[in-house]
Formats: C-alpha cells, structure tokens, sequence
C-alpha cells in the first residue's frame, strides 16, 4: 500500500473491499479441501486417477458405446460393444408384470394407482378429506387382494403363483411392512409388560427371529409350515411367505421400538398414570406417539432392509424382479448379459430405497419440535 | 395364556398327524448314512461316502470361514472408509459417501450374484489366466495363490514369535508403570512392533528359511498346485465384506462424531499432537458408541452369508438345508438343526461383542 493513498477517503467513507483471495473465494476453498496437506494432496490425486480410470470407461458401458434397439444379443454386438439394453427393453413387461396374464395386468396397473392414493394419507398430513382417505387406506390391503387374486365379482382368477416381477416385490415389501408395524409395537409392549410369562414368550420370539436368516424361514414356509395346519389343509405358497415376511419384520420392528420406548423419561409414564389414564389409553395417548417418533429413522431402516429383502423370494423358486433377470439369461438369443441385468436391478432399487431413506430425513424433520 | 398353550398344542397336534399320514418319523437316524454327494470346498476331509453329520459339518466350516473372514475385511473397510467419510478433503469423502449410499441401497444378494457373474464371465479360463507377478492367477475357476510349506525348524520360528509376543507385553507393562512413576514415555509402539517383527525374522534366517512357497504352476489342461479359492467363495466373501462395510462407515462415522468438540479442544490444549488425539482420546470413546452396532452388523453378516446357495457356495443351508433335506426328506429335522446352529451362531458373536462391551465401557465411579 503506498503512503498517499492512505487519507484517499474520508473517515467512515472507505468502502467494503472483498476479502482477499487467499482466505475466500474458488483458489483458497481448493487448496483447503484438496490440497490442504501432503496426505491430502496424496488422498487427492489417487481419487482422481480412481475416477479418471472408472468414470469414462462406465459412461462409455452404459450410454456411449451402448445399443438400445435389437431383437437378440447378435443384434446388439453388432451396433455397439457396450451395454446391451435392448435385452432390458423387450422385457420390461415380463420384469414389471412376472407372468400375470397380459389381459389383465390392467389389474394390477389400478392395483397400483390406487396404493398411491392409499399411501398418501398417511405420508402427508396435508392431504384433503385425510379422516376418510386413512378409511380407504385401512380397507385396501382387502382391496388389493381381491383385485389382484379376482375369482369373484366376475374377474377372472389368477393364481398366485403367475405373480412375479416387481409386482411381486412390491406385494411382499408393502404387506410386510403393513403388518409388521402393528405386531412390532405389540411385540415390543409385551416385552415390557410385568407379566412373566408374557415377557418370556415376547423375549424368546424377538431373539429367535433375529438369530436365524430370513432364507432359512422361507424355507421353513415352503417345506415346513404345511406340517402345523390341519391335514387336508392347503394353503397358498405366496400366503405362507407374507406370513414369514411378516413374522421376521416385526421381530426387528419390536426391537427397534423397543428403543425407542427406553428413550420416554419414567415420569411420562407416572404423568399419565396420575391423570388416572387406563394402560392402553396412556400408551395410545402418550407414550406410543412420543416412541414412535424417536423411532422413526430405525422405523425405515427395517423398511429398507425388508424391502431389499424381498429379493430373497428366488431361493424358493419364486421370480421377484431379480429371479426374472436371472431367469430371462437362460434365453440363448440374450445368453451372457448378466451384468446389464444385475445393473437395471441394482439401479431400481437403488433409486427406490434411496427414496424412502429421503422421506424419513423429511419425515424427521417435520416432527422435530425440540429445539 | 391358556390360549397360547391351546395353540401350541394344537399345532404339534397337527404335525404328528401329518407326519403319520405320509408315513415319516421323526428321528436324527439318517444323520449317520452316507451322505452320497460331492461338496466343492471342504476343509476337512470330505469324501461322498461320508455321513450326512460330516456333511453338515463341513457346511458349519464353511459358513464360518466366510463370516469370519468377511467380518474381518468389513471392518477394515468400513473404518477406513468411515474415517475418509469424516476427512476434510471434499472430494474423498463424497466418493466414499456415493460408494456407501449405492452400496448400502442395493440389496445384498444382487451385489454377490453382481461379483460372481463379473468373475465367471469376465475372468479367462485358467488356461489364459491372468497372473500377477507369477503367484497369484485369476481364472474363471479360482483364484490360485501359493501355499506356505512348513519345513522342519519352522516350529523355532513359532517359538521365538511367542516369545517376541510376551517380551514385547511386558516391555509395555514396564514402560506404562515407568510413564506413570516417572513421566519418561518410551516409543512402546516402535519397540513392540521391532520385536514380534525382528526376532522371528532372525531366527528364521538362522535356522536356515525353513518355509517355502508351493507356487501354482500351468498344468496341461488346468493350474495345478498352491492354494485354490473358488469364485463362489470369493463372490460370497468379497460383496457380503463389501456390503457389511458400507453400513459399518456410517456406523464409524456417527461414533466419532458423537464425541463431543471439546474433547478435541481439551486433547489440544494438553498440547497432544492431532494423530495421537485421535488414537488416544477419540476412538477408545467413540468405541463405545460404535461396539454395539457393530455387533448387530455382525450377525447380520454371518445371517447373510445363507444366500451362499444362490451361487452354489457350500454353506450350511446349502449342504444340511438343501442337498441333505432333498436326499432324505426329513424336512422337520433338517430344518430344526439348521435353526439351531445359526442360533448358535448369533448366540457365540452376541455373546463374544457383549464382553468385548463391557471390557472397553465407562467405568462410572
């Protein structure tokens, strides 16, 4: 700074300069976040080479050097060395639908629409006339079965084991995550409970659920269950596996409400017990709603999980999306294209849990009333 | 209650009467006929004339040794890739935050059918193996390594690494009780490591390398010789690692995260240099934000590790649970045991974490 530009303006008129470069700006947030130490620059520069390496080559897999159209793996081979989505294209229905008969996948289409509207009451409290949309939203599970499974009101019959595909997923994923909320919350209230026996039995279901594979209950569903209903008795494979879905989800529901239980203050508890409150009354009116909410991210974590888990439904021969990506590689016109079915699913349902674990950041924080 | 009783009784009612109308008992007999089929990976001896017990046994290793060793390489990965999460260097952490986020959105029997399907179709055929630096070859069949050949005098090298191991136990006693009386504080971390390290390593050399590697060599149809791993186990045990990782950064991250600021202030202020705050002041408490988390991910690991009948890997489901339960028909029983042990299972993991929790908890005076 040179001398005579010190009294260039008068006291209080010297303007705001912005600060310099070295502590703002573009330069100095790359030097600190990037290059801030030799680690850093050495942590910097192997992430860029991983991604000079990984990107191009990925981007060029999956869109560039890609081929969209083609009737066999030939056809693609032909046009482009990349990915070969036209094996995906022309069997989207059979991914989506399994093998539902195609006159009456507009069954499954209403199915659909209407779970949206069923749903919408309860993810949004903003939703109109919401008291008689959560009426809808309790019948529908009803609803849905009949649409779906039909042989009354003149719909055709459809047994279930044409179910398939993401309709299939979808079917399991939501019916377990209906049922197993509600069984949860008892589950975790009996583990509390000062009966003893109570107690026990709610104690020794929650550990043996949580000790044992989700695949080794299905099994016991396939090949087992059948043995405990009377004889004569035949029940559904598709029943038997939301049965199991169901039972392994609320086991870990209970635990995670159960923490969220642990987390009310004991004078809750003696509050609502001295406005002479019943059991059930305190539990609905004031401990539940406060141990649901501390519970909500474990809530849709066990969503997420069961909803992935879904998939597992291929090691007892039933087609999830998964099981028809796999199966449909056994065509030798598309043989060897695992990988671009493995990626369409991986992308599916990466997008669908990712979602759901952005509403419960949402969800969070609109009840988030401390402060 | 008398309802719940009712509807047991009821139940087991039920299944005697099945089991009657098809003719079954119910019994363990078959456990001791021979079991009659070929599993791809033992590791202990295994013939198909071997009973169905020897077969279930060999499930139960196999089961174990992919846990185990996939249990090892997620933590490693995960708090590695936890820390990375936490560095301040942008871009390494949202590399890391993309990998964690698709990883741990993907369900995990596609990312091992994902890996296995990469390995057999985009691996050569053991005959154009790849190899690297002629010990290790990649081929669509397996994976060969060398294997260590123990000659004799070897056990001398054992030896002096055990007594390595104690010596460098009690250096560490008598450096910490030196710390205290004193404030003297010895490099105990150096002199540990140059110790287990060094001495083994000279006496080794004096005995004369007793240890050679069995290198596999290019047969005429096939690699022969060292050690095989096959791509089931190597699918199974890469992505359930890969998986389990993901879950335990974000595990890793919200234990150090938890510690409150001040503690780095105060670590600070005490004049300890940034490394040595982390090892000393952060991670022994954020341990025990993390341990109990942790553990759940590892049984949710070892759980995990059924889907091996997916892709033909020889686990207790696949051995016990499927081939044996096809063979004999004795769905109850198999079933039953397979139950059992992967009760026990979570029984031993729960059992060993919870110790290890109440080893490294705050002690409250």
């Amino acid at each position: 700074m040179t001398p005579g530009l010190v009294n260039a303006y008068e006291p209080g008129e010297h303007p705001d300069w912005p600060a310099p470069s070295s502590v703002k700006g573009p330069m100095h947030w790359i030097k600190t976040n990037l290059f801030g130490s030799v680690t850093n620059t050495l942590l910097t520069l192997l992430t860029i080479y991983l991604l000079y390496k990984i990107i191009p080559a990925m981007v060029d897999w999956m869109f560039i050097d890609a081929a969209y159209t083609g009737t066999s793996r030939k056809d693609c081979e032909a046009q482009a060395s990349g990915a070969c989505w036209a094996f995906i294209g022309t069997r989207l229905q059979l991914f989506i639908y399994g093998f539902y008969p195609e006159a009456e996948r507009w069954r499954v289409n209403l199915t659909a629409v209407l779970l949206v509207v069923a749903l919408a009451p309860v993810l949004y409290d903003n939703v109109p006339h919401r008291g008689k949309a959560l009426i809808f939203t309790v019948l529908y599970p009803l609803i849905a079965g009949v649409l779906l499974v039909g042989g009354i009101f003149g719909l055709e019959y459809v047994a279930t084991d044409q179910f398939g595909g993401l309709m299939l997923n979808v079917i399991i994923g939501v019916t377990g995550i209906a049922f197993s909320l509600p069984i949860g919350i008892c589950l975790a209230l009996g583990r509390q409970s000062h009966l003893p026996v109570l107690r026990i039995v709610c104690v020794a279901f929650i550990e043996f659920i949580r000790g044992v594979p989700l695949i080794t209950l299905l099994f016991v569903a396939a090949v087992m269950l059948s043995y405990f209903v009377p004889p004569g008795t035949n029940f559904d494979l598709l029943v038997r596996m939301l049965i199991m879905v169901t039972l392994f989800a609320s086991g870990y529901m209970a635990e995670v409400i159960r923490g969220g239980l642990q987390a009310i203050p004991k004078g809750q508890y003696e509050a609502a017990d001295s406005m002479g409150l019943k059991y059930w009354q305190s539990m609905r009116l004031i401990i539940l709603p406060q141990a649901l909410k501390i519970a909500i991210p474990g809530i849709v974590n066990t969503f997420i999980a069961l909803y992935k888990d879904t998939t597992l439904v291929i090691v007892i021969g039933r087609l999830d999306i998964l099981g028809i990506g796999r199966s449909s590689l056994a065509d030798s016109k598309w043989q060897g294209l695992s990988t671009e079915v493995y990626v369409f699913v991986a992308i599916f349902f990466f997008i669908s849990c990712f979602l759901m674990s952005r509403y419960s950041l949402y969800l969070e924080k609109k009840l988030h009333t401390g402060h | 209650m008398a309802l719940l009783f009712a509807f047991f009784a009821y139940i087991i009612n039920n299944a005697v009467l099945n089991l009657q109308a098809l003719g079954k008992t119910f019994s363990f007999d078959f456990l001791q006929e021979p079991a009659s089929y070929d599993i791809n990976q033992t590791l202990i001896e295994y013939t198909s004339r071997s009973s169905h017990a020897r077969a279930m046994l060999v499930g139960i290793l196999n089961t174990a040794l992919v846990a185990f060793c996939g249990v090892i390489l997620a933590t490693v990965l995960g708090f590695i890739l936890g820390v990375i999460r936490l560095s301040n260097n942008w871009l390494a952490s949202r590399i890391v935050y993309v990998f964690i986020e698709f990883t741990r959105n993907v369900p995990v029997l596609l990312h091992i059918l994902l890996i296995h399907g990469i390995m057999v179709h985009f691996l050569p055929l053991p005959k154009q193996a790849i190899s690297v630096g002629d010990a290790l070859f990649l081929s669509n069949r397996g994976v060969y390594a060398p294997r260590p050949e123990f000659l004799d005098g070897f056990g001398f090298t054992v030896a002096a690494f055990g007594i390595a191991v104690i010596a460098a136990l009690v250096f560490r006693r008598w450096a910490k009780k030196v710390q205290e009386d004193t404030g003297k504080i010895y490099p105990v971390f150096l002199i540990c490591t140059g110790v287990i390290i060094g001495l083994p390593l000279i006496v080794f050399l004096i005995s004369g390398s007793p240890l050679v590697w069995e290198m596999p060599k290019m047969g005429r149809f096939n690699l022969q010789g060292g050690v095989m791993m096959l791509p089931e186990f190597l699918a199974l045990w890469l992505a359930l690692s890969f998986y389990t990782s993901a879950f335990i950064a974000e595990i890793v991250r919200s234990g150090i995260m938890a510690i409150n600021k001040g503690q780095w202030e105060a670590a600070g202020a005490l004049g300890i240099r940034r490394n040595r705050v982390l090892q000393l002041v952060i991670i022994p408490q954020a341990l025990r934000v993390i341990i109990p988390p942790l553990a759940s991910q590892y049984l949710n690991l070892t759980k995990n590790s059924s889907l091996a009948i997916a892709i033909g890997y020889m686990d207790i489901v696949a051995t016990i649970g499927g081939i044996t339960l096809m063979q004999t028909g004795k769905e109850m029983e198999t079933m039953i045991i397979v139950l059992l042990i992967y009760l026990s299972f979570s029984l031993v993991i729960s059992a060993f974490m919870n110790w290890y929790n109440k080893r490294i908890a705050l002690v409250e005076r």
